[in-house]
């Protein structure tokens, strides 16, 4: 008889640890449902897609090209900018910037620009442009990195900085630039639709004032022209429309609202600067004010912000364990494949902020609602990724079927790169928990938008940082899980 | 036992298998030789499309899942035994009852102490004894195994074929060690180009005979 107990994996031991801390915080999270008649009204909401709603077609018309011009130009800006810090980032302080910049949320950049240049274009296009170029210039310099160089190691060391990339490393890694370029256009998108939310005038706008109206059909009529641009960006995205695309995007989302060089000049002369400072107090009333800020404010806002999280990645591994099999070819033929793909395209289009407003409205403020849109966005994403990872495997002839299949053959097969999806995701899951408060949910979002709200910059900015730093540690605790665990990830999950 | 009639089979447009006539009766030993993609393995696997009722295999790949232990690739072979909630649980707790059996399964081809040990961390020989615990396991009345002692020594290979023969009754196994082969089966089955070429009891046959079958 072994002498040894069986024991189980490290990874299995994370995964509960995870679990016990999503458990506990259930016991202090606020996830009741509050509206008088939540379940007619979601059916209400769900049976409005049979009478899509396209009366208003020039609005529509108008604000889908805004939504397309604004996710162009910021992930051309992106691009372009987060090329040439690629270049440096071996440069600590340029790599330290980055995770700062890539930390704040594209909402919160908007809101922070909103008060700069207010609706002037370069508020959108800096808001988007921003963040994808710190993100660019971290995935790019990872493709550089890991990119073959055996045709650079072959070149005559004489032969110019510029003739080598372009010869010897451009042609390899041309196609990885390309997927990812793309691959980030279509969240571009996502996040050109949902600055509508904070007054841009992109398609979140006219879906949230449909929404305040209750005018399901209007909403629904928006929602599917937005999955049919996302479901045909291959179409209409020829490389040789690119050229004309960036062209006219400037021209469309033009307005005759000018910066205010003194509304800049007082944003980071006064606005910004904390009220001790700005009345001339001391250090002690500095600290007073900061004290009471980080205990009324931030604190709870963390606190919060951490347990949404929690819970939230929970239950989008949950579900990204029910989601993979759809489209897994070890579970369904081709038909059935078809339908799970054509679901989770579904799923994980919906940008979560849309799909968290949508059931906020529906259910009433409370975590719920955001952590059932987190894990459905996320889930599908990392389940989509998970299923066409399952589809490399190949079984043994005599292999068993259902949940033995599920449990014996696949789940231990993937589960080390589910688990890197997974935490690769935290933090995005984090920023985006931040995030939903804006919406009403205590987390640090609602804060820093009530302090703007307030008028009260010298705080969000503080409680901005704040949220930065926070997205900055939970980043390196998961690098470093993944680590330990040995784990890897493909770069495309970001 | 196994009864096969004029059987061919193609793979991507060529043939690979050409008119193979086979009878196998209860209890025989077969060792099915001739060089690497004379269709060894193709015969083995039209063998179990046939006849895969009470059959175990072990694949050349071995087919194990490297982040189980061994305790649980070797409890796969009964998988279909139990039902799936038992299965499942076993994952989180093995059971004592095939705990016991394949105990004493591992200690039979040496790898006892590998019992909780995830399969990645074993060497290449360790990992095909481990397919072959799992056969064991399973255990039929048919065992088809491709090459079950291709990376395993001398001596071990002695040891796990005869574990094999001793516990299935009938047993057919691609082999390319010929003297393995003459030692341990009655009856040689020579493959060269996807034909039988030579069908003879081990017992008229010397081991020069055989290699033949393997000159280019």
């Amino acid at each position: 008889m072994p002498s040894k107990p069986y024991k189980h994996s490290a990874a299995w031991n994370v995964s509960w640890v995870f679990i016990f801390i999503a458990v506990g915080s259930l016991f202090v999270a606020d996830i009741e449902i509050s509206t008088f008649e939540p379940w007619g009204e979601l059916s209400r909401f769900f049976l409005a897609i049979f009478s899509p709603d396209w009366t208003h077609y020039k609005d529509i018309g108008d604000a889908i090209l805004q939504t397309l011009a604004f996710a162009i130009l910021g992930v051309v800006f992106g691009c372009v900018v987060g090329f040439a810090l690629a270049l440096v980032f071996h440069w600590r302080l340029v790599r330290t910037i980055c995770a700062l910049v890539r930390a704040v949320h594209e909402l919160f950049w908007a809101l922070i620009f909103l008060q700069i240049f207010g609706l002037h274009p370069l508020t959108g296009l800096l808001a988007i442009g921003l963040p994808y170029a710190a993100t660019f210039a971290k995935i790019y310099a990872e493709i550089l990195e890991e990119g073959d160089k055996s045709a650079l190691q072959a070149v005559d060391p004489k032969t110019s900085v510029i003739s080598v990339f372009f010869y010897a490393r451009l042609p390899d890694l041309w196609v990885h630039f390309k997927t990812y370029t793309l691959y980030r256009l279509e969240c571009a998108l996502r996040s050109s639709t949902v600055l509508g939310f904070v007054g841009l005038p992109t398609v979140g706008y006219l879906l949230s004032s449909a929404f305040l109206e209750g005018n399901y059909t209007e909403v629904w009529g928006l929602l599917l022209l937005f999955y049919l641009i996302i479901a045909t960006i291959r179409y209409w995205l020829r490389p040789k429309l690119l050229p004309f695309y960036i062209l006219v995007s400037p021209f469309i989302i033009a307005n005759d609202s000018e910066i205010s060089s003194e509304n800049m000049v007082r944003f980071f002369t006064e606005d910004i600067i904390p009220t001790p400072i700005r009345n001339g107090e001391g250090l002690v009333e500095l600290g007073q004010w900061f004290n009471e800020l980080f205990l009324t404010q931030a604190l709870p806002g963390i606190a919060n912000t951490l347990i949404l999280t929690q819970i939230a990645l929970v239950i989008t591994a949950i579900l990204t364990l029910l989601f993979f099999p759809l489209i897994s070819s070890h579970f369904f033929k081709q038909t059935g494949q078809t339908m799970g793909h054509t679901f989770l395209v579904i799923v994980r289009s919906t940008p979560e902020y849309i799909l968290a407003y949508i059931l906020l409205q529906l259910w009433g403020p409370s975590m719920l609602p955001a952590i059932i849109a987190l894990a459905m966005h996320n889930g599908a994403i990392i389940g989509h990724l998970i299923g066409r990872y399952s589809n490399e495997i190949t079984l043994r002839i005599d292999t068993v079927k259902g949940g033995n299949r599920y449990f014996y053959e696949l789940l231990p097969r993937l589960y080390g790169q589910f688990l890197a999806f997974l935490f690769y995701r935290w933090e995005i899951i984090l920023r985006e928990s931040a995030i939903l408060g804006i919406l009403g949910i205590a987390t640090l979002g609602f804060y820093i938008d009530s302090a703007i709200q307030d008028l009260r910059l010298d705080k969000a900015i503080i409680l901005i940082v704040i949220t930065a730093l926070l997205n900055v540690v939970v980043d390196s605790i998961s690098r470093r899980l993944r680590s330990r665990l040995r784990l890897k990830t493909a770069v495309e999950c970001s | 036992m196994i009864f096969l009639k004029s059987e061919n089979v193609s793979y991507q447009n060529i043939k690979t298998l050409h008119n193979i006539e086979l009878t196998v009766k209860k209890g025989e030993k077969l060792a099915l030789i001739g060089h690497s993609g004379s269709g060894k393995s193709t015969l083995l696997k039209l063998i179990y499309e046939r006849y895969s009722d009470n059959t175990a295999l072990v694949p050349q790949d071995y087919g194990l899942v490297n982040h189980l232990s061994v305790y649980h690739n070797v409890y796969m072979g009964q998988l279909n035994q139990n039902s799936t909630w038992y299965n499942i649980v076993n994952l989180v707790r093995p059971w004592q009852k095939p705990l016991e059996r394949i105990s004493i399964i591992l200690s039979q081809l040496q790898l006892e102490d590998y019992l909780f040990r995830p399969v990645g961390q074993l060497s290449g020989g360790q990992k095909q004894r481990v397919a072959v615990a799992r056969s064991l396991f399973q255990g039929g009345n048919l065992l088809l195994a491709d090459e079950p002692v291709s990376s395993v020594d001398e001596k071990q290979s002695q040891v796990v074929l005869r574990q094999l023969c001793n516990h299935f009754s009938t047993v057919v196994l691609a082999m390319h060690d010929t003297q393995l082969a003459l030692a341990f089966c009655d009856r040689i089955i020579g493959l060269e180009k996807g034909k039988i070429v030579l069908d003879q009891p081990s017992h008229k046959l010397a081991s020069q005979d055989l290699l033949a079958l393997y000159a280019e």
